[in-house]
């Protein structure tokens, strides 16, 4: 694991130094003097500029496009713009189909999540407790399907489920269950985001795998032989041992996960053909891209991508205060 | 199983149990080694279809063709895909967008690392804060409100306009900034204030050893983290349907090869060759770094 500078969140300014370790004390001493003030701002400002236009002022502009009734006729200027302050997420909590969207995007993301940190963490750990040639084989495998862009992924699942041409249909039939001969995966609601879940674990397991093993490797033998020397059996090691000392990881990869898996737009889009028969497998990102630009109701689209982007916050505020109480220096 | 062989046999005799705990383990190890090879296997079964698929004759496609193997592989899909389609114009603007958003987003964000963790200034935390949080914006909710930002641009600097590159680049450059602060922090981290302390000593400025002396040592952690800028940009496929709206000459590869997906009369063998065209450069950057990768992404999560 890179080591990180350990840096206190309030580390002492100006002239007065010597509180805290002595690399922070020494740093404040070399980098606070005069000049040198403006010195990290010159360094900072080409990145932040860019930041700030294309993230910082999108999200402003997000809400505000959010409170207008925005459609085609006022983007080419030929009818007025309209404030209309929340009515657009009045609509939104008034329509059914709302919460049908929200509803799937909690559970497919939730299955999502659930699974890749499932499989990507018991696959750590039997990494482990593998032959250095096999586990490079695993890592390799895994890093493949892990860079395999989602376009892709998705073309190749997609054909391997296919009705009439796909291997697996043709393998279930001929070890003789024909019910499936000509079955459409995606016809179905639940066995259309069934099979885009398999898409979705089968590309972001590998992160799980390789932080959590990166974690293993980074907890001291010398704990598990103790342990081991105490009598503790392989299960008792891994909950009692292993777990507690592997849990900031486990929290960051789970948040991490949850973030991607709410996002989800590419896979769902292509899999499902922009979002399913009538809309069936729509989640929260393909619904509003799909208001905004197919339905031209921008001001709609953009109210979706407020509740979207409030709801990953709120995650994210979580992770934070998680972080936090674990004790986690920034 | 190995193991007992190679052991010396001074540690074998001084420790009566040892032989048979290794043969256990060795039998354990035996059960998990072929459970991991089962597992590979399937994890890369995908991949291994797709290009097979892809050197597979048409009419055996069509046929419905199930045999894990092909006796007559021809190159007839990358003819198809490449001459017909024009992949290699597609090919080369997915590249074109992915190199400069690479080095940009990696020079940017490399200099912005140095001012997070060699220096301590006031508003140090706050900043670290707002890249992280930064991070978990679903960028795919941005795309109403940057449609029109590159519109408007795009009539001042027509470069960045839509149906330009140049739009992509610079919408990828900001998405890949945050998390490449993240990860390259803790390689400009591991830089010992030593190193800093000589090169003051023998007269070196500051941007000097931030050039000459952080930049070369920290090179390798900045290629793993480019991977990312890398594979977001040549991956992504919304902001390149939303941006390119008619300028077909400037559409990148995700798009290019969604144009094949036609209801009922799929060309998977032009699916596929255009997918592992697609794939392959991705796949070859992503082996090459991963080491590094790892040892990164560690130090980033740990963040």
């Amino acid at each position: 694991m890179t080591a990180l500078t350990p840096v206190l969140p309030d580390a002492p300014q100006g002239g007065t130094p010597g509180k805290g370790s002595t690399t922070a004390a020494r740093k404040s001493r070399r980098f606070s003097n005069g000049k040198r003030g403006l010195e990290p701002w010159l360094y900072l400002a080409p990145a932040f500029i860019v930041l700030i236009a294309l993230l910082g002022y999108p999200i402003f502009q997000l809400i505000n496009v959010s409170l207008y009734d925005y459609r085609q006729a006022q983007v080419s200027g030929k009818a007025p713009l309209n404030f209309v302050g929340l009515e657009n997420y009045q609509k939104l909590f008034a329509d059914p189909q709302f919460w049908t969207v929200l509803g799937n995007t909690v559970v497919f993301a939730t299955a999502c999540v659930v699974f890749t940190l499932l499989v990507g963490s018991s696959l750590a750990v039997l990494a482990t407790r593998l032959r250095p040639w096999v586990r490079s084989m695993l890592f390799v495998v895994s890093l493949g399907a892990w860079a395999t862009p989602a376009v892709t992924g998705s073309a190749v699942w997609l054909f391997l489920f296919e009705p009439t041409l796909g291997l697996v249909n043709k393998t279930l039939v001929a070890i003789g269950l024909t019910q499936f001969e000509g079955y459409s995966w995606t016809y179905d609601k639940w066995s259309a985001f069934g099979l885009v879940a398999s898409e979705v674990v089968w590309c972001s397991f590998p992160f799980v795998l390789v932080t959590v093993y990166a974690g293993i490797q980074a907890i001291p033998t010398e704990v598990i032989e103790a342990a081991r020397i105490d009598g503790a059996s392989m299960p008792r090691i891994a909950r009692s041992i292993m777990l507690p000392m592997l849990r900031p990881i486990v929290i960051v990869v789970t948040i991490q996960s949850i973030i991607w898996n709410f996002k989800i737009f590419s896979q769902i889009y292509i899999m499902t053909n922009g979002g399913g028969i009538a809309g069936q497998n729509l989640v929260l990102n393909v619904y509003g891209y799909q208001q905004a630009f197919a339905a031209s109701l921008y001001g709609l689209g953009s109210a979706l991508g407020v509740i979207m982007t409030a709801l990953l916050m709120v995650i994210t505020l979580v992770y934070l205060r998680i972080l936090k109480r674990t004790g986690e220096a920034l | 199983m190995t193991a007992v062989d190679v052991s010396p046999v001074s540690r074998r005799t001084t420790n009566d149990e040892a032989p048979q705990k290794l043969r256990k383990q060795g039998k354990r190890r035996f059960g998990a080694d072929a459970a991991a090879i089962v597992i590979a296997l399937i994890v890369a079964f995908p991949l291994f279809w797709m290009v097979l698929s892809a050197l597979k004759p048409k009419t055996a496609l069509d046929a419905g063709d199930a045999a894990p193997y092909t006796l007559e592989p021809s190159l007839d899909s990358f003819g198809r895909v490449l001459g017909v389609n024009n992949f290699g114009q597609y090919f080369l603007n997915s590249v074109i967008v992915a190199l400069v958003v690479v080095v940009l987003s990696t020079v940017l964000a490399f200099l912005a690392a140095v001012a997070l963790t060699r220096y301590n200034f006031k508003m140090r935390t706050k900043l670290l804060i707002i890249i992280l949080v930064s991070q978990m914006v679903p960028v795919e909710a941005l795309t109403i409100p940057l449609f029109f930002l590159l519109r408007n641009a795009g009539e001042a600097i027509p470069l960045v306009g839509l149906n330009q590159l140049g739009s992509l680049v610079l919408v990828h450059v900001g998405f890949s900034i945050p998390f490449a602060i993240w990860m390259l922090r803790g390689f400009v981290a591991a830089v010992p204030l030593e190193v800093e302390e000589a090169a003051r000593l023998d007269g070196a400025s500051s941007f000097r050893f931030v050039r000459s002396i952080l930049f070369p040592l920290v090179a390798p952690g900045v290629v793993a983290c480019s991977v990312f800028s890398f594979i977001s940009t040549w991956n992504d496929f919304l902001f390149a349907k939303t941006f390119i709206i008619s300028a077909q000459e400037n559409q990148t590869l995700p798009m290019a090869l969604l144009t094949f997906f036609k209801p009922d009369q799929n060309d998977w063998g032009a699916i596929m060759a255009g997918s592992v065209i697609m794939t392959i450069p991705v796949l070859i950057f992503f082996v090459s770094v991963q080491r590094k990768l790892v040892s990164g992404l560690a130090g980033a999560v740990k963040g």
